[in-house]
């Protein structure tokens, strides 16, 4: 009799509850970053040229030659946004999921796609210079395409690497080659 | 027969949960009266220069982990997407208020939800603040 009244009680009134009750954003989602400098700088870079126009011109070239299509901008704001959909295979975590299928019969989902968006930004300084914001982030879909990771890329390589491409992408348009 | 009773009154509390969902279920958010909600969501800013009150945005929202993804100078709207395990999507519209200020207005939805709390918003416009302060000062 308890046992009914109990499960009675997680049908009637806890499900619809739990239904209900809305998600919390969490506490540190609008937060400034906690390592604000480190991440900030390895974002961005200052280019002593005042044509921000060419520079934005260099960004979205650079964001092609990385194989990105651009899916909006507004050069008034300084702002180019680009994506692309890749392989998102990793040989070791397939491994792995095959290994625990055969050992403990466990079904395991392995990565397979991500969605890889870049948010390319300039802001002009009153120096006559412009900083140039540039930010990557993915969501990787697994093989019953569920996501399995939604993640800002913060690997300061990656922005050292695109950087680089960028100032020579300038160099490229200041001489028109 | 209290078993069988006890079921009977189950499915029958459980049946207006279980109905189909009303083709407009989820269209409009109106949980909350329409001037709350901008109460909450809106802040004013001195400032005569929308292009560089929205460029602030744009910096205050990249600095709290926000790509942005969309931006249209004559509509005033600025939109990104923060990535970190979770997804919140929030769009910023500028808009002139009178001669000398600026309105910005903010809504987010974190995943699925709209965000109604007061506090995100409170923590968004309290970093716009300082980057607006900042941008009039000239600090990178």
């Amino acid at each position: 009799m308890v046992r009914l009244l109990f499960s009675f009680f997680l049908t009637v009134v806890v499900t619809p509850v739990q239904l209900i009750a809305a998600p919390r954003i969490p506490a540190d989602a609008v937060r400034i970053e906690k390592d604000p400098l480190g991440l900030r700088v390895s974002q961005t870079r200052r280019f002593e040229t005042a044509d921000e126009l060419k520079l934005l011109q260099a960004g979205a070239g650079v964001l092609q030659d990385l194989g990105f299509t651009i899916d909006g901008s507004e050069t008034k704001l300084g702002l180019i946004a680009a994506s692309k959909t890749r392989d998102a295979t990793d040989n070791a975590q397939r491994i792995g999921a095959i290994v625990l299928g055969a050992i403990a019969g466990v079904d395991m989902s392995v990565d397979k796609i991500q969605n890889i968006t870049a948010s390319f930004v300039t802001r002009p300084s009153l120096k006559g210079n412009i900083l140039v914001r540039v930010m990557f982030q993915r969501i990787v879909y697994d093989d019953r395409n569920e996501v399995s990771r939604a993640e800002a890329l913060d690997d300061p390589e990656l922005y050292t690497q695109f950087f680089s491409k960028l100032q020579k992408a300038v160099f490229f348009r200041a001489h028109e080659l | 027969m209290v078993r069988q009773t006890l079921m009977i009154l189950s499915c029958g509390m459980l049946i207006p949960f279980s109905a189909c969902a009303p083709k407009n279920t989820g269209v409009f958010d109106t949980e909350q009266s329409q001037l709350t909600l901008r109460q909450i969501q809106s802040r004013t800013f001195d400032s005569t220069n929308k292009n560089r009150t929205m460029r602030t945005v744009i910096q205050t929202m990249q600095d709290l982990g926000f790509a942005v993804d969309k931006a249209d100078e004559e509509l005033g709207s600025i939109s990104g997407i923060k990535l970190d395990g979770y997804a919140i999507r929030m769009t910023v519209t500028v808009f002139p208020k009178g001669k000398e200020q600026m309105l910005v207005r903010a809504n987010a939805q974190y995943h699925i939800t709209p965000v109604v709390d007061p506090e995100p918003y409170q923590k968004f416009f309290a970093a716009l603040e300082k980057s607006m302060f900042l941008a009039a000062e000239e600090v990178d």
